[in-house]
């Protein structure tokens, strides 16, 4: 099985600073790391190819520096990868994002499964897995707890839909949506990071793929327009609560209540 | 002279020191205050006090030392030798209201603080601050009074020390109930006799901590740690003393065993990153700038590589840390959890003697037929090695614990180690002690404790008694 994993490379925390004039990330001097979501996917992606043979690369689209992420993918186990880079493609909304990415995938050999993570922890919008399978015309499923080929040309789906767990048969070539936490994902290792071989990575600018329109792209090609971005205010108010056992117990539930947390 | 036993008077008069709330006796003093975390020691105290300041500590203490009653402290009662079991009764005296930090001196780099604040509350605090305070021991919810009281040790000492390298002050309330202040905010002091050192790691038996002057250090803003696997556990702990050799500076050197992982697996019903290989080593680094740890990570992978580890492994991002650090810290309760009943050992040796050392465990293993996983600080010579009980009938239990335990200790002294490398003597360990000490040693220590508590009222029965 060919599998391709899409990843993102993140802000190393999430004490990230908002430009508040911009209202962009200030990325400039922080560190970045493999969206801890898309751990879950490579790791996914491995044990596929452990069990039913195949390759796995993983693609992604973001600045020069982004090769980092796609050489973290290989130090984990990945054979190769694309980074997806063009000035054109900064600023992209979800849409945008899926598009160029589903431009990408054209140029790549043929895969039979692509896996996406939950999400990524800085944009947060849990979209740009389901509208790549859109751009690219193939079925799509989420919530992913597992994984397992057992008839030719298709693949076995678990999903966990909080109330229940549904299991699913589609066919291939397929876009699957992983969830957090299923795994635990392997550790990158010092030794295939010096082996990395030199034709591991592919990189695509606007000019190697298809659709070469611009306003197609990053911040032209956007269909949301992001009116402000903010962190979130920090709640770490604490309250200490006296009294005796049965009055503390009533305190906590009238608490509990009033923040809806109980019925 | 028999200790006083606690009548309707004396509860009348000690519950007036306190306020109603922060008094129990008899029944009602819960099942948790009768053991700590070792289990197989269990006795009630009589009077459960929950204090507030050093005054109350002291007006308790004065009337404790004119009643001749037995007092013993007690912290978050994580202790694993018995240390804050009321073996006699009389008085517990609790510290765990005492939580406010006085004053966080950023010219002296230190903190004052009462002794009943969490480690992970004070670690916590001063790292919101960007500050530092290094010592790491095992157990979070530990009381820093605790952890001064035992020395405790942890995960960064081989780099950083243990508590005792960060206590720079203390304020003692004596057996009278006079309250003493020994060392302070200042760096160097060769002002007489070490009495802070002494205290430090003396387990509530010569006086009552009631403020503790902490040195703390700038935050390092980066850190990293590496999981390195080897085709089996003497080709990882052999290479422990190389790595020490070498120029790397780890905060920490840890050793795991697969069978270890797999019980934390099972225990924590999460899987480990990696369990192909028997043994593993994980090292940590820390330092001011992302290049200059990278930079030490580089040079010990390759320095592991060399020295025949199978690989090394990157563990960087908090997610990747908390999956392998999570797991350490989980040992205990998995091995705890694994077998019915357990006893361990807590053995220190000089770091070049580890490898000997858990060999010989191997050996023992064998010769008692008993299992005994065990992992540790490596970088520091601080072995944890747990003797698990499994079917042994109460008789074959004591038999194959006395004698794995003499064992070992007789091991550790002739590798130049000691009895305890962080979790003290308390009740259970102090036979061993006096043995492997010798008369003059334990009659200075005897002479130190008269000095200090003549009517042997605080925590009897512990150390040395
Ligand atoms: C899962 C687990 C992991 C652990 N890991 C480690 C580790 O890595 N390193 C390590 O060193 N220890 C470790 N420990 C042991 C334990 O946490 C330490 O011994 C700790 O220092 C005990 O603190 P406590 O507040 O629980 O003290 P307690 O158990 O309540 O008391 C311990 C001793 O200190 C005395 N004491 C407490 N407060 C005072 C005071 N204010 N004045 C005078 N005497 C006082 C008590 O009388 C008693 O003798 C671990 C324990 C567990 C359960």
């Amino acid at each position: 099985m060919d599998i391709l994993v899409c990843v993102k490379q993140v802000p190393g925390s999430s004490d990230v600073e908002v430009d508040p004039v911009t209202g962009v990330l200030k990325r400039e001097g922080f560190s970045t790391k493999l969206n801890p979501y898309d751990l879950y996917s490579i790791e996914m992606a491995m044990s596929l190819r452990e069990k039913y043979g195949g390759t796995v690369r993983a693609i992604t689209m973001g600045p020069p520096q982004a090769k980092q992420a796609l050489l973290e993918t290989v130090w984990m186990g990945a054979d190769g990868g694309v980074l997806l880079t063009d000035r054109a493609f900064g600023g992209a909304d979800c849409l945008a994002t899926s598009y160029a990415l589903s431009q990408a995938v054209h140029k790549m050999s043929s895969y039979d499964l692509i896996l996406c993570g939950k999400q990524t922890t800085d944009g947060d919008t849990a979209q740009v897995g389901s509208e790549l399978s859109e751009e690219l015309g193939i079925p799509n499923i989420g919530n992913a707890i597992s994984i397992k080929l057992e008839r030719e040309g298709f693949i076995t789906v678990t999903q966990n839909l909080d109330d229940r767990i549904v299991t699913a048969e589609i066919p291939l070539p397929c876009l699957v949506c992983v969830d957090g936490d299923i795994n635990s994902p392997r550790l990158p290792s010092y030794k295939r990071s010096k082996q990395v071989p030199q034709n591991a990575f592919t990189s695509l600018t606007l000019k190697d793929i298809e659709d070469q329109d611009k306003t197609h792209y990053g911040l032209l090609g956007s269909r949301t327009n992001v009116e402000r971005i903010f962190p979130p205010e920090k709640n770490a108010d604490r309250k200490t609560l006296t009294g005796t056992s049965s009055e503390l117990a009533t305190q906590i539930s009238d608490i509990l209540k009033t923040g809806k947390f109980i019925g | 002279m028999p200790y006083h036993k606690i009548n309707a008077d004396d509860l009348k008069y000690l519950k007036s020191l306190v306020e109603p709330d922060r008094f129990l006796s008899g029944k009602e003093i819960n099942e948790d205050y009768s053991h700590d975390e070792l289990g197989g020691i269990f006795h009630y105290p009589d009077v459960l006090m929950l204090v507030l300041s050093t005054e109350e500590v002291s007006h308790i203490m004065k009337y404790a030392y004119e009643k001749n009653i037995p007092v013993v402290v007690r912290g978050s009662g994580t202790g694993l030798v018995g240390a804050s079991v009321a073996i006699e009764g009389g008085i517990m005296i609790d510290t765990s209201l005492m939580t406010k930090v006085i004053e966080l001196d950023e010219a002296n780099l230190t903190l004052t603080l009462q002794p009943g604040m969490l480690l992970m509350e004070l670690q916590s605090y001063v790292q919101d601050k960007g500050f530092f305070y290094p010592p790491d021991p095992g157990e979070k919810s530990a009381t820093i009074g605790g952890n001064i009281s035992t020395n405790a040790g942890g995960m960064r000492a081989v780099k950083y020390g243990v508590t005792r390298d960060y206590v720079r002050g203390l304020t003692v309330v004596l057996t009278t109930g006079e309250i003493i202040h020994i060392g302070g905010k200042v760096v160097k002091n060769s002002s007489g006799y070490a009495l802070k050192d002494l205290m430090i790691g003396s387990e509530g038996t010569l006086g009552i901590i009631t403020e503790a002057i902490l040195k703390i250090l700038p935050l390092p803003k980066y850190s990293l740690s590496m999981l390195i696997p080897f085709a089996s556990m003497e080709a990882a702990i052999e290479c422990v003393p190389k790595i020490v050799g070498s120029q790397a500076q780890p905060t920490a050197i840890e050793y795991m065993a697969r069978e270890t992982l797999l019980f934390s697996e099972d225990y924590l019903g999460k899987k480990f990153p990696d369990t192909k290989s028997p043994a593993y080593l994980l090292l940590t680094f820390d330092g001011n700038s992302e290049e200059y740890v990278r930079g030490e990570y580089k040079e010990t992978a390759e320095f592991c590589l060399k020295e025949g580890s199978l690989d090394v492994f990157l563990v960087d991002t908090d997610e990747r840390k908390s999956s392998v650090w999570g797991a350490r810290g989980s040992f205990l309760e998995a091995i705890k959890g694994s077998t019915s009943e357990m006893d361990e050992c807590d053995v220190v040796v000089p770091r070049s003697h580890v490898a000997e050392f858990i060999e010989y465990t191997h050996d023992v293993e064998k010769e008692l037929g008993v299992r005994i996983p065990s992992f540790g600080h490596a970088g520091d010579g601080n072995l944890h090695v747990y003797i698990c009980r499994d079917k042994l009938s109460d008789e074959e239990w004591k038999k194959t614990l006395a004698s794995a335990f003499d064992k070992f200790y007789s091991k550790a002294e002739e590798l130049g180690g000691q009895i305890s490398g962080e979790h003290g003597i308390g009740y259970a360990k102090k036979g061993f002690l006096k043995h492997m000490l010798g008369d003059t040693t334990i009659s200075l220590m005897r002479g130190i404790k008269g000095v200090f508590d003549p009517k042997n009222l605080l925590n009897p029965g512990k150390i040395i008694s």
